[in-house]
Formats: C-alpha cells, sequence, structure tokens
C-alpha cells in the first residue's frame, strides 16, 4: 500500500490519456444514470415546440401570407429552434452545476489534489457540455426529420452549428461562474440575457422586424449567429461570405470564453 | 526552538514558508521537516495557519515566499508529479453525490490515470480496509459522518501515496467513529506511510503524532514529540481547582479571595494558571500538593488532579485555550 508510487518523467502520452478525458468520464459516469431522462425530455421538448410553434402557430402565419419564397412557418423555425435548445442547455450546465462543482459540493477541489490541474477541471467539463449540445441536436434533429420539416440535405448542419453555439456561451458563462461566490447572479442572467436573447435573436421572427435600435444588438449576440447560420443551411441558402461571418464570431466567442475561463478558473480554484 | 537539521531525504522540507492572501499573512515564515515514515502534526486553534500550510505542501496553493519542497519536488514546477504521490484528506468531505460509494472511488483513481480494473480492484480493497465493503452499491449523501470520514480516506489511498496528509480529520464525529479512524491511520502508519495532519484536539495528537508543531498566528510556536513539548513547557501533573461562584464574580473566585488563594498556594506549585472556570496548579506531584493546600486551609468546591496534556503546553505557550 505505501510503495513510492514511480517518479519517472511524463513520457509522451495518447491524447485520450490527457487528464481532461478524466472529467469527461466522470460526467458522462454520472450521466449513465440518467440517460433515460434526458433522452425523455430530450425528445418530446422538440416535439411539443414543433407542434405549438410549427404546426400551431406555423398555421396562421403560413395563412396570413406566409414567409418569403414560401417556405413553411415550420422549416422556418424549426432549425433555430434547435439551436436555441443546444444553447440553453449549455447555459445552464455551465452555470449551476459548475458552481455546485466550485463552491457547494466542492468536487473540483477533490480533483484537484489529483495531477489534474484546474485548466483541465475546465476543459474536461467544456467536453461534456459539447457532448450534451451534441446530443441535444441529433435527437431535435430526429424529430425535425420526423415531421418532415427538411428543406436541403445541408439541413443536418443544424447539429455542428448548435455545437459552435452552445460553445460560444458556455465558455464565457464557466468564466464567469468561476468568479462568482453565490448563485444570485444566474437568476438575473436567464431572465435578462439567455431568454430575452432566445425570444429576439431571430427565432421566431427576422431581426429586421425588430425595432431599428435593436437590430445591433442582436448582431453582437452569438444566438443570432447561430440561428441565422443554421436557419440559411437548412432552407438550403448558402451564402459563403455571410457564413463565414456567423462562424467567426461564434468561434471568437468560443475562444475568447475559454481564454477568460482559464484565468477565472485558476484564479479561483488556485489560490 | 531547536534547530532541525536539513536533510537530503525529507519528505516535506519547509524554510521561512509563507503564505499571503491580500494583506493578510496567514503562514509567516514557518520551518520544519517531515521525514519519511513520521506522523508529523501541526497543532493549533482554527486560523493559526494549519490549513494554508496543508494546501502548499499538498501543491494545490502557490508558496508566496520561501522554500518548499515535497519528495524532493518543487510544488510550483512539479506540482502534478508531487500530487500523483500524495493522498490528502480535506477538512471538507468534497465527496461526489453523484456517484455510489464505489463510483466516487473508481473514478478518483481514474483520475490518477489508473486503468479501470486497477482502480476496482484497489477499490473493493480499500473499502475492506475502512469497513464500508456493504455499502459499495449505496449512494454516498445518507452515509453518517464516520463512513464519509472514512470513505474519503480510502479515496485519499486510491493512489498508493507515500504521504498522507489530513486536515482536521477527525472533527465534528462522535468518539467511536474517531477511535475507528486513529485505528486505521495507526495501521497506514505501521505499513509506512508517512502522515502529515493538522489537528486542534491535543488527545488527536498525543494519540497519533511522533512528532509536532504548535502553531499560533500564523507562526510554530513550539516543535518536538508530545512528550518533549509537556516535559519541557509544563509539569508532569495539573490540579484543578474550582470555587463556588457567587452573584457577580468573575472567574468563578472572588477579587479579594484571589489573592488569599494565591497566598494559601505560594511555594506549592511551578505556575498557576486561572481560567474563567477554574485553577490550573501544575505541579509535579498534584495529590501531594492538594493535600498540602488543604493543610493551609484551601476549601476548593472541587479537585481533580490529571496528567498535564498539549493543551496544557499550549496554555502556556499562547495563554490561551486551544478550543475555545
Amino acid at each position: 500500500m505505501a510503495a513510492i508510487a514511480s517518479a519517472s518523467s511524463a513520457p509522451r502520452l495518447p491524447l485520450a490519456a490527457h487528464p481532461a478525458f478524466r472529467i469527461l468520464e466522470h460526467d458522462l459516469l454520472v450521466f449513465r444514470r440518467r440517460w433515460h431522462s434526458y433522452l425523455l425530455s430530450g425528445l418530446t421538448q422538440p416535439f411539443l415546440y414543433l407542434v405549438s410553434m410549427g404546426i400551431g402557430l406555423g398555421l396562421y402565419v403560413n395563412r396570413s401570407g406566409g414567409l418569403p419564397g414560401g417556405v413553411p412557418y415550420l422549416n422556418y423555425i424549426a432549425p433555430a429552434l434547435l439551436v436555441t435548445q443546444a444553447m440553453m442547455a449549455a447555459a445552464f450546465e455551465s452555470a449551476w452545476p459548475i458552481m455546485s462543482k466550485i463552491n457547494w459540493e466542492k468536487t473540483y477541489l477533490a480533483a484537484l489534489n489529483t495531477p489534474i490541474g484546474a485548466t483541465n477541471l475546465l476543459a474536461g467539463d467544456l467536453m461534456w457540455i459539447a457532448f450534451r449540445a451534441v446530443l441535444i441536436s441529433v435527437m431535435f434533429f430526429a424529430v425535425i426529420l420526423a415531421f418532415g420539416a427538411v428543406s436541403s440535405p445541408l439541413a443536418v448542419l443544424a447539429v455542428p452549428v448548435a455545437l459552435l453555439t452552445a460553445l460560444s456561451f458556455a465558455a464565457p458563462i464557466m468564466a464567469f461562474t468561476a468568479t462568482q461566490k453565490t448563485d444570485q447572479a444566474f437568476n438575473m442572467l436567464f431572465r435578462f440575457g439567455i431568454t430575452p436573447l432566445f425570444l429576439f435573436s431571430g427565432t421566431f421572427f427576422p431581426i429586421e422586424k425588430l425595432p431599428l435600435f435593436m437590430q445591433p444588438l442582436a448582431w453582437i449576440t452569438p444566438l443570432y449567429h447561430g440561428v441565422a447560420l443554421a436557419r440559411g443551411l437548412s432552407l438550403g441558402q448558402v451564402d459563403a461570405v455571410g457564413d463565414l461571418v456567423h462562424v467567426a464570431v461564434l468561434g471568437a466567442f468560443a475562444v475568447a470564453g475559454v481564454l477568460a475561463a482559464r484565468i477565472t478558473f485558476r484564479r479561483r480554484l488556485e489560490v | 526552538m531547536p534547530e532541525i537539521p536539513p536533510t537530503q531525504d525529507s519528505v516535506i522540507h519547509a524554510r521561512g514558508l509563507t503564505k499571503c492572501f491580500g494583506a493578510m499573512t496567514a503562514v509567516d515564515g514557518v520551518d520544519f521537516d517531515v521525514a519519511p515514515g513520521e506522523a508529523f502534526g501541526f497543532l493549533g486553534p482554527n486560523g493559526a495557519g494549519k490549513t494554508s500550510t496543508m494546501r502548499m505542501i499538498g501543491a494545490v496553493s502557490p508558496v508566496s515566499a520561501g522554500t518548499l519542497t515535497v519528495f524532493g519536488l518543487d510544488p510550483a514546477r512539479q506540482g502534478a508529479r508531487i500530487r500523483a504521490r500524495l493522498g490528502v484528506v480535506p477538512q471538507a468531505d468534497t465527496l461526489d453525490n453523484e456517484l455510489t460509494v464505489m463510483e466516487n472511488l473508481l473514478i478518483y483513481g481514474r483520475y490518477f490515470g489508473l486503468p479501470w480494473n486497477e482502480s476496482r480492484r484497489r477499490a473493493k480493497e480499500l473499502l475492506e480496509f475502512v469497513q464500508l465493503t456493504d455499502r459499495s452499491n449505496d449512494q454516498v449523501e445518507p452515509l453518517s459522518g464516520g463512513m464519509k470520514r472514512r470513505l474519503v480516506i480510502a479515496r485519499a489511498l486510491i493512489n498508493e501515496p507515500a504521504l498522507l496528509l489530513l486536515d482536521e480529520p477527525t472533527t465534528g464525529l462522535d468518539p467511536q467513529a474517531r477511535h475507528l479512524l486513529w485505528d486505521r491511520l495507526y495501521r497506514l502508519k505501521q505499513r509506512g506511510v508517512t502522515l502529515c495532519l493538522t489537528t486542534h484536539y491535543m488527545d488527536e495528537a498525543e494519540q497519533l503524532c511522533d512528532r509536532l508543531v504548535v502553531m499560533d498566528k500564523a507562526k510554530i510556536v513550539a516543535e518536538g514529540s508530545p512528550r518533549q513539548l509537556i516535559e519541557q513547557y509544563v509539569t508532569r501533573e495539573v490540579l484543578e481547582l474550582r470555587f463556588n461562584r457567587d452573584e457577580g464574580e468573575v472567574g468563578g473566585i472572588a477579587a479579594d479571595d484571589s489573592a488569599h488563594i494565591d497566598h494559601q498556594l505560594d511555594g506549592l506549585a511551578e505556575r498557576i494558571e486561572q481560567l474563567p472556570d477554574r485553577l490550573l496548579v501544575y505541579t509535579a506531584d498534584g495529590d501531594a500538593t492538594a493535600a498540602a493546600a488543604f493543610e493551609r486551609g484551601l476549601r476548593p468546591a472541587s479537585i481533580l488532579v490529571r496528567r498535564s496534556t498539549l493543551e496544557d503546553v499550549f496554555l502556556r505557550l499562547t495563554g490561551r485555550s486551544l478550543v475555545e
């Protein structure tokens, strides 16, 4: 039992041996316990949204002149809702559960006593959130397919777009979470940040219909770019330059978030 | 304080070790060495700097000033390598309530890079060792405080550490749970694991530590074995006297009585310490001193003769009780 562990210098390891994957592994172990509930909510949520908004509301939209190009409303909002759901889950996962690991159950502190460092905690949990976003998007896409609400084979690209959008939210929110002592600010963040974004980022109606002063606000939020990109691809409308701009904005938010989180995680956990 | 010669093979070596949080100095230039196989303790009240010292040794908290090596490695540059060989039992349990007892150990073994089957083999063995085998597949939440502590100790041993750091290992546990825990720690020590622990219980320090340092206000105020410290700073025995307290008295002894009592004890004791509720009379032979004082007409409400403990050492060194 007391054998002194060999202190050989670290050899070059395969990627899967990276410490961050141990954290992902932990999260997947927890997930294994609950996968049925994830599956259930992952399929019912899109079903309810598509029935109520796509079909119910869509009936009125389509009847009153409809959308340009005769696009059915269901096909219009389906990819946007997919991206939004992935974003919401990512935003949630990077707030309360991370706060718990830092502050309430303090399981990060236990992990920090092993060779795993603060940066790997961040990387591992970000991978978990990415996994969740993909899972939600894939299930959402399956429901869209079942509704026959796909206009182009490119629609499947909504899944990677949703992943990128999820990361563009998760990383900055994780950075923010590591600066907080309580979860009070999260309620504000969701009430005045995430929910309005969900409503006004072009999910349900084009941002061109927003009051003029609000349109620039929509442009700088990552959700608008995720929604516009996923929708464009789903409707088979590829705009190389515009799409690249969307990807660049989403990527910028994700990268900036990761860089900030690296700093706030270390500042919070390595004191 | 006796000078400790720096040795090449110290498991922990600290010189002028300092930790600051902003303007607050939590650890103020402490020196100590811990030898392989030793059980070393930090004794002191809350806020003395024990936990900060432990966190620096654990390579999770950067050193503000001074030198520190653990296994001869530098925590700032080789933290992961140090942590790979350490077992840590933190003050808060930090168990994962989303996982079962077994899974808590399994995943922790994975954090140390163990293959799944090896992690499982060790986890089973350790659950046996801490007597939790029958709870393997249970959730962590409903376990008792003592069981959780034992699970944390099992978790800290999953990487077969050469050095085990324990921060207040038995705080908040009932006597039975404490004795079981002490027994497990004693067995680890016999197997050659170096133990380094903090405590504010003097009986724990006396039970477990070969050598300890007394910390107060961020500094080390004394160092030695429990026996050495008692011999050096206090007498062999203590006579505890309680007096009936009347209305309006402070400290159980009326002011004018106090002088009278001092007179009655004059020359009978090496030192007298007045606590809020009793008088501690330090003497080599408590019974003889009690008899002599009675002879002189002293009539306390109760008399207790006991052996001196580290609590008395601490009182002597700092003028304050350990647990306030």
